[in-house]
């Protein structure tokens, strides 16, 4: 299987190389499959979804998405945009914005047609379940609900990759299996790469591959 | 679609702020706006009295003030004679005051003239006029304000003149002005010519021939068709510029309204820019939402500004002491210098918060709660 995000030898730290955050990472992940990053509050996670997502750069080290280099090329980033996908524990909604105007960001950033993002909206809202909730405000929607928006917005410009922190870290353990299970039907369905960071053992347990996160270094059999 | 909305949701979220920007952009506009047209107006009647029924203005060349030019009265009849004039009308002007009244400007004209041949006479006969050296015309706004008519005895001056007319104009300073024969101008300001001569042509097209024969013959004067007097002369440059730069001043502070609005816009929707930067908004989409929210603040107040400073110069206009003297034809092109020079004040101003969220790092950004 065709490799679609990696992360080679990267190290990054904050406050001047005072928090040494990550310490020569590699990681890998191929096309359509599912990856679980656990470990501790602290050991990483977070901040290689990040840099696997162009959201932050690498001290040293490289970050492959799909073959483009992305650490140093600033370029590239552009690319991003119709490769990646992002997913946060707080679902990053706009408020004030309805749950279709809020999708619809990453098409207008992409530059997609309305009509074909409309389209797409609507193929993703029923597919998650909130078609009837389209014209309401983020306010108004559930904690699952907003989670089920996050996510069809992460997926408006068909990305390759999915990052997802802590994607059902806010709800309750209910609604977070159903969110989870989601998840896994979509990406399956849209043939997305999830890398996912998660405390929730038994969610990674579902992925197809679970990566342990300690003190900066990832431990699992043929990593660094 | 999208992009509007994210505009106008900010400016919606802070009624009051985009409010209070807009009205910074609004008056100063209406300010600039009411002074630049109430100056405009003010050229143009000026002009309109040196240009009624003539083409070329002649007077002292490098003088500061028409009220200061002297142009001899030989030069007057001299120039009257040349083959390519049509007619030649001295004129003189002075600034007198009366009880009431510290500035009533007074015309020194011949009975010739068309400022007060082709007026419309509603007291008097233009037949009578220059018959008697303390004989004057009033304007229909001197008359009021002297409470003279046709026989009274007004004071100008230190001295006492007889109403043998009273005049109707279109021109806020002929109306509110005093006409008196011009050999009784020059005794009454002590001035041997008159400050400047109206010339008519035969042919237009000879203007240039014109302008060169009074420069041959008369080094000491100057010949200006009615456009480039109106753009040389002194007064009126100092007269726009000072228009210009009030205005200007208060765009200036209007902008630094907007910007103090578009910064702190800014700082209050950090954790919001961070969310479209994650979602693939560019620095160049995001500045866009930046000056884009500035931009409708502008053009807001650019309208609301035009809209109240048309209403305050037709104020203006009723009121009596002004009758005349403010004329509402506000030019398109000050519209749309007023509009271009409001919306770049509001650019301007988002210039340094567009930069600042450009350098927002949605990593951390997304933690700012």
């Amino acid at each position: 299987m065709k490799t679609v995000v990696s992360a080679q030898d990267v190290w990054k730290s904050y406050d001047a190389g005072a928090i040494a955050v990550l310490k020569g990472v590699n990681f890998a992940a191929t096309e359509g499959q599912t990856v679980a990053l656990c470990g501790p509050s602290g050991c990483g996670k977070s901040t290689l979804l990040h840099l696997l997502g162009g959201l932050d750069q690498p001290d040293r080290g490289l970050v492959h998405v799909n073959d483009v280099e992305i650490s140093r090329n600033r370029g590239a980033l552009r690319l991003l945009r119709h490769e990646v996908g992002f997913v946060f524990q707080l679902h990053n909604l706009i408020p004030d914005l309805t749950l279709q105007e809020n999708c619809l960001i990453p098409s207008f950033a992409a530059g997609t047609d309305r009509t074909e993002a409309l389209a797409r909206l609507w193929h993703l809202a029923a597919r998650t379940g909130v078609s009837h909730r389209l014209d309401q405000r983020i306010q108004k929607l559930s904690g699952g609900e907003r989670q089920r928006t996050a996510l069809c917005r992460a997926l408006m410009n068909k990305p390759r990759i999915l990052l997802a922190d802590e994607p059902t870290g806010s709800l309750d353990e209910e609604t977070s299996g159903t969110v989870f299970q989601l998840l896994l039907d979509v990406v399956a369905t849209e043939g997305v790469t999830l890398v996912m960071a998660t405390h929730d053992r038994g969610l990674a347990q579902r992925c197809d591959r679970v990566v342990e996160m300690r003190d900066g270094r990832i431990h699992e059999p043929g990593s660094g | 679609m999208i992009f509007l909305k994210l505009i106008l949701t900010n400016l919606r979220r802070h009624r009051i702020r985009s409010s209070i920007s807009i009205a910074g952009i609004a008056f100063s506009v209406a300010a600039m706006l009411t002074v630049v047209t109430v100056l405009q107006g003010a050229i143009g009647m000026f002009s309109g009295i040196l240009s009624s029924d003539s083409e070329i203005i002649v007077f002292e060349r490098n003088v500061s003030d028409l009220f200061f030019s002297n142009v001899p009265v030989t030069a007057a009849r001299d120039i009257a004679g040349w083959p390519i004039v049509l007619h030649a009308d001295p004129v003189l002007f002075g600034i007198v005051s009366s009880a009431d009244h510290p500035i009533i400007t007074c015309f020194g004209v011949t009975p010739a003239d068309a400022r007060i041949r082709k007026a419309t006479w509603l007291q008097g006969d233009h037949a009578t006029f220059a018959q008697h050296a303390d004989d004057v015309v009033l304007g229909e706004r001197a008359a009021e304000f002297l409470t003279a008519r046709l026989g009274s005895q007004v004071q100008i001056g230190h001295r006492n003149f007889h109403v043998i007319g009273v005049l109707k104009t279109a021109n806020g300073f002929e109306d509110g002005g005093v006409f008196m024969p011009l050999s009784a101008a020059q005794d009454f300001f002590h001035k041997e010519g008159s400050s400047v001569i109206t010339i008519k042509l035969r042919n237009k097209d000879d203007a240039t021939e014109f302008k060169n024969l009074v420069k041959k013959n008369y080094p000491n004067l100057i010949g200006l068709e009615d456009s480039e007097f109106t753009q040389s002369y002194s007064q009126f440059k100092i007269l726009k510029a000072t228009a210009w730069a009030v205005g200007g001043c208060g765009l200036l502070l209007g902008g630094l309204g907007v910007a103090n609005t578009m910064i702190m816009s800014v700082f209050t929707r950090i954790r919001e820019i961070a969310i479209v930067r994650v979602n693939g908004f560019s620095d160049a989409q995001v500045a866009a939402m930046i000056f884009g929210e500035s931009a409708v603040v502008s053009v807001l107040g650019a309208l609301a500004g035009l809209t109240v400073g048309t209403c305050f110069l037709y104020a203006l206009k009723l009121i009596p002491a002004l009758h005349g003297y403010v004329d509402v034809a506000i030019e398109p092109w000050v519209v749309l210098i007023v509009i271009a020079l409001a919306l770049i004040t509001g650019i301007a101003g988002a210039l340094y918060p567009a930069f600042y969220a450009m350098r927002i790092r949605a990593v951390e950004a997304l933690r700012f709660e």
